[in-house]
C-alpha cells in the first residue's frame, strides 16, 4: 500500500516535470553535447559523410590566428562593456535619484534603447555611420569638422569602436535600472548621518554609495561578462565581422565557418571553444568574488 | 553653489536625453521624408508629412513578418509559462530524490551561451523535418526560455504561504488541482515577468531565426527588416520606416505598461 502510494506520488512528480525536461534536454542539453561530438568530425554539413578525426579540429583551432583575434575582440567587448556601461549606468541612476524635476520622463526616455531589437539598432546605427548620407558625417560637416568625415564601419581602424559605441548605447539602460534599484535600497539615514559628520557629496559617494552598491555592481559585471562573450547580433548586422576581420567575434566566426563556408565540424570546434572560454571565465569570476564577499 | 550643482545636473540630464532619445526623434522625422528630402538635409524637420514610406512598408509581405513574429513569440510564451510553472511547482512543493540536482541542471542553462548549440540545433531541426517552419523556431525558443522562467517561478512559488494548499490537501485535492486552482492564479506577478521577458526576447531574436528559417513567407520581423534593408538600402527613409513599424508594438506596449516592461526585462536579465 505504501509502495503504491509512493509510486503514484513519483508519477505525479514525473507528470509535472516531464514536459519541461523533454524540451530542455531535446535542445539545450543535446545541443551542448552534440557540439562537442561534432567538433571531433571532419564534416561539411547535412547530407555529407562524417569522418571522425579526433582532436584535429582543435589543433587547427589553436593555430588559427583568427580565433585568437576574435577572442581578443570578445575580451575588448567585455572590458569596454564593464568599464563604460556600468559607470554610465550608475551616472544615469544617480541622475534619476537626484532632486531634479522630470526624473520620470527622463527614465522613460533613457530606457528606450533597450526596446529596439538588435537588428533594428544595428541597421539604425549603420545608417548613422553611413559615409555618404549618415547623420554622423552630416553633423561633422555642419560643425566645420568635415576633415574628420569617414566611412566609420568600412575602415578597419574605426569599425570596432563604432560597433562598441552602439553596443553601449543599447545596453546602458539595463545597468541604469539595476543601479537605480540598488540605490533605492540604501537607507537615506546613512547619508543624513554622514552629512552631520561633515561628509560632502564626493565623500559620501565613496564611503556609502559605492560600498553598498558592491553587490549590484557585481551582478551587473557578471551579466555584462556573460553577454559579451556570446555576442553576435549587432556585429553580424553592422559589419558581418569585417572589414577584414576587424570586428570578428567568436560567435560570428563560428557562424561563418559553419554556415557560410559549410565546415560544420570546424564550426562546432569553435562553438565548443566558446563554451569552454565562457565557462572558464565565469567560474573564475564567480569563485573569486564569492570568496571575497564571504 | 547649490544652483551651480543643479544647473550641472540639468545639463547632464539634457545631454543624455539627446543621446538616448534623439535617435527615436530622428527615426520619426525621417519616416515622413522622401528619399530626396533626406539626402538634401539629413536632420531637417520634414517639410510635408508624406506617407509614401508607410505605404511602401505596410505591404502584405511585411505584415506577414508581423504575423510570423506574433505566432512565434506568443506560442513560445504560452508553452513556456505552462511547462515552466508545472516544473516549478514540482521543485517548490514536492519532495523527491535529486530534486536539487535537477534544479541545478535547469538553472545551469542560464550560464550556457546558447549560441554554442547553433549547429546541433540546425542539424536536429533539419532531421526532424521542421526546417523552415515556425514550430522549428518555437521549439528552441521554448527551450532557451525555460531556465530563467523556472528560476523565477520556483523562487516565487517558494514564497507563497502554504496554508491554503495544506487545507486543500487535507480535503483530498490532487497536486494538479492545487497547482491549477491555487498556485497558478496566485502567481500572476511572476507570470507577467516571465511572459514579458520571454516575449520581448523571442520577438527580437535573430541568430536562430537566421539559421532555421529560409522562405520569405516564414520570416520573423528581425529577418524581415534585414531583408527590407538589403533590398531598399538606398531608400534610407523607407528602411527607417520599416524599423519604426517593426518596433512599434513593443514601444506602444512600453508606453502603456512601463513599470511592467522595465521590471520584466530587468529581472529576467538579472536572473538570466
Amino acid at each position: 500500500m505504501i509502495k503504491k502510494n509512493k509510486l503514484r506520488y513519483l508519477g505525479t512528480v514525473f507528470f509535472f516535470l516531464a514536459p519541461a525536461f523533454f524540451v530542455y534536454f531535446l535542445f539545450n542539453v543535446y545541443g551542448v553535447a552534440m557540439t562537442f561530438y561534432y567538433s571531433t568530425l571532419k564534416w561539411t554539413g547535412i547530407g555529407t559523410s562524417m569522418q571522425p578525426i579526433g582532436i584535429q579540429n582543435f589543433l587547427r583551432l589553436l593555430n588559427d590566428p583568427m580565433i585568437w583575434h576574435s577572442l581578443k575582440n570578445n575580451l575588448i567587448l567585455v572590458i569596454v562593456s564593464i568599464s563604460v556601461q556600468l559607470p554610465l549606468g550608475l551616472t544615469l541612476a544617480l541622475l534619476l535619484n537626484s532632486k531634479i524635476r522630470g526624473t520620470k520622463f527622463l527614465r522613460t526616455v533613457y530606457f528606450m534603447p533597450m526596446l529596439l531589437s538588435t537588428v533594428a539598432t544595428g541597421i539604425l546605427w549603420s545608417l548613422f555611420y553611413d559615409p555618404n548620407f549618415g547623420l554622423l558625417n552630416f553633423f561633422l560637416e555642419r560643425v566645420g569638422l568635415a576633415s574628420l568625415k569617414s566611412g566609420w564601419l568600412g575602415s578597419e581602424k574605426t569599425a570596432m569602436t563604432a560597433v562598441l559605441i552602439t553596443i553601449c548605447w543599447q545596453y546602458t539602460p539595463l545597468y541604469m535600472i539595476l543601479m537605480k534599484a540598488g540605490l533605492t535600497n540604501i537607507p537615506e539615514e546613512l547619508y543624513e548621518s554622514a552629512r552631520i559628520d561633515g561628509a560632502t557629496g564626493g565623500k559620501s559617494f565613496w564611503y556609502i554609495t559605492l560600498p553598498l552598491m558592491a553587490d549590484t555592481i557585481k551582478i551587473s559585471a557578471v551579466l555584462s561578462l556573460v553577454g559579451s562573450l556570446k555576442y553576435f547580433d549587432l556585429t553580424y548586422v553592422m559589419t558581418g565581422g569585417g572589414p577584414n576581420g576587424a570586428t570578428e567575434l567568436m560567435a560570428t566566426y563560428m557562424y561563418k565557418k559553419g554556415f557560410v563556408e559549410f565546415n560544420m565540424g570546424y564550426g562546432s570546434a569553435i562553438a565548443a571553444f566558446m563554451f569552454l572560454v565562457a565557462l572558464l571565465i565565469t567560474s573564475i569570476v564567480q569563485y573569486s568574488t564569492r570568496r571575497r564577499s564571504s | 553653489m547649490d544652483i551651480v550643482k543643479r544647473i550641472l545636473l540639468y545639463l547632464l540630464a539634457a545631454f543624455f536625453l539627446v543621446l538616448m532619445g534623439y535617435p527615436f526623434i530622428f527615426v520619426l522625422f525621417t519616416s515622413f521624408k522622401t528619399p530626396m528630402e533626406y539626402m538634401v538635409n539629413v536632420w531637417a524637420f520634414p517639410k510635408t508629412i508624406a506617407f509614401e514610406n508607410y505605404e511602401k512598408v505596410l505591404q502584405p509581405y511585411f505584415l506577414r513578418y508581423f504575423l510570423n513574429s506574433i505566432i512565434a513569440s506568443s506560442s513560445t510564451v504560452a508553452i513556456v509559462i505552462l511547462i515552466a510553472s508545472m516544473a516549478s511547482y514540482a521543485f517548490a512543493r514536492m519532495r523527491f530524490r535529486w530534486s536539487n540536482i535537477l534544479f541545478i541542471v535547469f538553472v545551469a542553462g542560464m550560464m550556457i551561451p546558447v549560441h554554442t548549440t547553433l549547429i546541433p540545433i540546425y542539424v536536429l531541426i533539419n532531421r526532424i523535418g521542421l526546417f523552415d517552419t515556425l514550430p522549428g523556431l518555437i521549439g528552441p525558443y521554448t527551450s532557451f526560455s525555460l531556465p530563467v522562467a523556472i528560476f523565477i517561478m520556483t523562487g516565487f512559488f517558494k514564497e507563497v504561504p502554504r496554508e491554503l494548499e495544506e487545507a486543500a490537501l487535507m480535503d483530498g485535492c490532487s497536486h494538479w488541482i492545487i497547482f491549477r486552482k491555487i498556485m497558478f492564479p496566485l502567481s500572476t506577478p511572476a507570470i507577467a515577468t516571465v511572459g514579458i521577458y520571454n516575449f520581448l526576447h523571442t520577438w527580437n531574436e535573430f541568430i536562430y531565426a537566421l539559421v532555421l528559417i529560409n522562405s520569405p513567407s516564414r520570416k520573423t520581423l528581425p529577418l524581415g527588416i534585414r531583408e527590407f534593408y538589403g533590398m531598399e538600402s538606398v531608400n534610407i527613409p523607407g528602411v527607417i520606416t520599416a524599423l519604426l513599424v517593426g518596433s512599434l508594438p513593443v514601444l506602444l506596449f512600453y508606453f502603456l505598461a512601463q513599470e511592467r516592461v522595465i521590471n520584466g526585462l530587468v529581472s529576467g536579465a538579472v536572473k538570466g
